[in-house]
């Protein structure tokens, strides 16, 4: 593993970056946010984003995807975090658009995958409900089979790009017990499937995020995205995966609001010198690039286990969304404080990137939930 | 490609032939590093045996030029060398402020006749340099050193003190700063000196530390006579090269804390002392708040490493060392201290030993090793001088 961007990495790096200065400053999530848009994106950057191909990075080249690796993606979600661009890559890529590419059959690969990377189609997962916290098996939606069917009852909550997604992923329980790792089967669910219900949901980052009620919807057997019973694994590494895209969107935020914070420190003027000049405020900006360094480290390091499926993959994958968390909070907070009056108004970018902060700790597990984890893989 | 596989040959087979079997394995043993030069006893039996073999060779700095007693080998070369002496998991045959600080900077400032006389030294490990920076009132704010050097015929005569000299007791040399011009602004009338510690009017004294150990020295100079030609760059050029030697140093402490990127053992210390003095619940740790702390811990110190290992591969691909650089020291000496404290509650009761019956050997080391952790924030650049560094160089935040 080479914790350095080769040259191709490099100039996507830089295409990336560039793209989102150019074409996704704060004033567009700002006006997006003002609007009430229902959907919170714009499907015609999402087009231009899947022209530029960040939506085909991770796909293999069997299913029209350029064959690359997360050391590519976090590049982009890096870039796409500094703007705090709100396009479904998540949900459509990272989430529903993995477990397609792993688990999916031939026929549901041929149907969905090229929109997807065409960004035509956007995609999401519903995996999480109401008092499950970070537990993908805490799951009471429930799929029982009839003659030809499965017959799906349940609600699931804060579905990452839910709202007007052309289809849903759907994680219920087909057997066992809740809490149960076994037992957990996937169903692609089109919208507009009598029973399915989908109802935008508003979160303080404004993200799509969605409600989805399933009241006896009915869901033919090849729509099971992966094995009967074995959702839960393929949900996992899916999350997996998502959550270190994620690390790089929470890399580029964080990056972007200390920059910010920086740029205060040397124009705002109090007793008569730039407040930058005091040592209070020096070694807390002092600190926080520290707190970005490490976390930039560890994101490229995660990404490249992943790709390289190392024996270690999962530790690194937890070390950096705890790291990421923990710095992403860290720096908006501070950002707030050293901004003082103006960091609490609505009229500062600042607070956007504080409430992104939150929903980003709080997607795929906070930094608690990921300590805990790395020490029960570490054995102890 | 044919020419560094031969040459990977002959290291291998020259190796396997004379390293002592007693050291092999033992890469990573503190106790078996030899500082060399006239005061500092042997580590190990076979210690001079395996300096005076690589030392012919070159092979104690195996990359300086060969003209002054190195090894003479090119990057490629040095790479094969440290792969091989890696393979059989072999300790240099020596350290010290020679080779890492010291060293590097006589190449790049000295005469001709410095070089041929100081690198050979040190090469073959006759001489064991220490450090002459510090005084009493010259700690955070180094330019303020008053150690006064004043020219009659060909010498210097110095008067003034040192202090926090690291292994000033075991050291044959001292490079220092003195003030030659008190004129000027401080940091123009400094000049860096070569002085032979056995020269008449030095006195030697350890510092007793909170630990019981005395590691520091402090170093009194009366009407001491230096040569003149022992002035390495010229005269009121001192900071300079105080300056570069930090350069070298930084480097090498990169690169040591590189060395500790390593495959991990079966079970770290700090697991076997948490299952040792608190015990496992459920396959967990049963104290749940030493379990997160503990958690917490080795995450910041593999994103660490990881930022290590970013700023030696960025080098390696032929960039310039980029800013990730300058959080090294701060955040490795912070995170050691942490490890301590951390290591102490793990301990609980049993940390408090300080000798005698009743403690296990361990129990009274990690104390004292755990109060020493508390000078690593301080030596070398207390952490808020170097987070003005970061502030000031790195983040561009002005001083006024």
């Amino acid at each position: 593993m080479e914790l350095v961007l080769n040259e191709e990495q490099t100039m996507l790096d830089q295409t990336a970056k560039n793209f989102i200065k150019d074409n996704s400053p704060i004033t567009r999530v700002r006006k997006l946010r003002d609007d009430g848009d229902p959907l919170g994106y714009s499907k015609e950057m999402w087009k231009k984003m899947a022209e530029l191909g960040w939506t085909s990075i991770l796909f293999s080249e069997e299913d029209g995807g350029m064959g690359l690796g997360m050391a590519e993606v976090v590049l982009v979600t890096e870039a796409m975090g500094r703007g705090l661009a709100p396009e479904p890559f998540l949900g459509t890529v990272m989430l529903a658009g993995q477990a397609l590419s792993i688990g999916g059959s031939p026929e549901l690969r041929e149907q969905w995958l090229g929109p997807i990377i065409e960004g035509e189609k956007a995609l999401a997962m519903a995996y999480q409900e109401k008092g499950g916290r970070y537990d993908i098996t805490r799951i009471k939606t429930s799929a029982k089979k009839t003659t030809n069917n499965y017959l799906l009852i349940g609600e699931k909550t804060q579905v990452l790009d839910g709202f007007g997604a052309d289809a849903i992923i759907v994680s219920a329980r087909t057997s066992g017990e809740d809490g149960e790792a076994e037992g957990i089967t996937l169903f692609l669910i089109p919208a507009g499937t009598p029973g399915m219900t989908v109802t935008r949901q508003w979160r303080l980052d404004s993200r799509n995020v969605a409600l989805v009620q399933l009241k006896d919807v009915e869901v033919p057997e090849s729509n099971i995205v992966g094995t009967v019973g074995k959702g839960g694994q393929l949900l996992s590494q899916v999350i997996d995966q998502a959550t270190v895209a994620l690390c790089g969107e929470m890399l580029g935020g964080m990056s972007a609001a200390f920059d910010r914070t920086l740029g205060y420190l040397k124009e705002r003027v109090q007793f008569d010198v730039v407040i930058g000049t005091f040592q209070a405020l020096k070694h807390r900006a002092a600190k926080m690039f520290m707190e970005i360094e490490l976390a930039r480290s560890v994101v490229m390091a995660a990404a490249r286990t992943l790709d390289g499926n190392d024996a270690n993959k999962e530790i690194l994958v937890s070390t950096a969304k705890a790291r990421c968390s923990d710095a992403y909070i860290l720096v908006t907070n501070e950002a707030v404080q050293m901004l003082g009056g103006i960091g609490m108004t609505d009229e500062e970018d600042t607070g956007f990137y504080m409430k992104r902060a939150r929903a980003a700790e709080m997607t795929f597990g906070d930094a608690t939930y990921h300590k805990d984890r790395f020490a029960a893989l570490k054995g102890y | 490609m044919s020419e560094l596989e031969d040459f990977r040959a002959s290291v291998r087979s020259w190796l396997e032939e004379n390293a002592p079997k007693s050291i092999r394995g033992k890469v990573r043993d503190p106790a078996l590093a030899y500082w060399g030069g006239r005061k500092t006893p042997l580590p190990f039996p076979e210690a001079k045996v395996w300096l005076d073999m690589m030392a012919e060779k070159g092979w104690t700095v195996p990359f300086w030029p060969k003209e002054y007693g190195g090894g003479g080998l090119n990057k490629e070369e040095n790479k094969i060398f440290n792969q091989e002496m890696a393979r059989l998991e072999l300790p240099p045959p020596l350290t010290g402020f020679g080779i890492t600080m010291i060293g590097p900077t006589v190449l790049q400032y000295g005469t001709e006749e410095q070089k041929k006389k100081y690198i050979g030294e040190i090469v073959r490990g006759e001489v064991r340099w220490c450090q002459g920076y510090s005084e009493p009132n010259a700690g955070s704010d180094l330019a303020n050193i008053q150690t006064k050097a004043v020219v009659d015929g060909d010498d210097y005569i110095l008067n003034g003190q040192k202090i926090w000299t690291s292994y000033g007791d075991l050291a044959d040399w001292m490079f220092l700063l003195v003030r030659t011009d008190p004129g000027v602004k401080k940091q123009v009338g400094i000049t860096f000196l070569l002085l032979d510690m056995e020269t008449k009017g030095v006195e030697v004294r350890p510092i007793k530390l909170i630990s019981g150990n005395s590691p520091f020295c402090e170093v009194f100079f009366e009407d001491v006579r230096v040569p003149q030609k022992n002035v390495l760059n010229r005269v009121n050029g001192g900071w300079e090269v105080a300056k570069a030697l930090l350069g070298h140093e930084r480097t090498m402490i990169a690169n040591a804390f590189g060395g500790r990127v390593a495959p991990e053992k079966a079970e770290n210390p700090m697991e076997a002392a948490a299952r040792k003095y608190i015990g496992f619940r459920d396959g967990k740790i049963a104290d749940s708040v030493i379990r997160d702390r503990m958690a917490q811990n080795q995450m910041d110190e593999s994103c660490f490493l990881l930022t290590v290992q970013r700023n030696s591969d960025n080098i390696k691909a032929g960039h310039r060392p980029g800013p990730e650089t300058s959080i090294f020291k701060v955040y490795g000496t912070e995170l050691n201290q942490r490890r301590m404290e951390l290591m102490l509650s793990i301990l609980g009761p049993e940390c408090l030993g300080w000798e005698g019956e009743g403690f296990e050997q361990g129990e009274l080391d990690l104390c004292r090793v755990w109060l020493r952790s508390r000078g690593n924030t301080l030596e070398g650049g207390t952490s808020e001088i170097q987070l003005n560094i970061i502030a000031k160089q790195v983040l561009g935040l002005p001083d006024k």
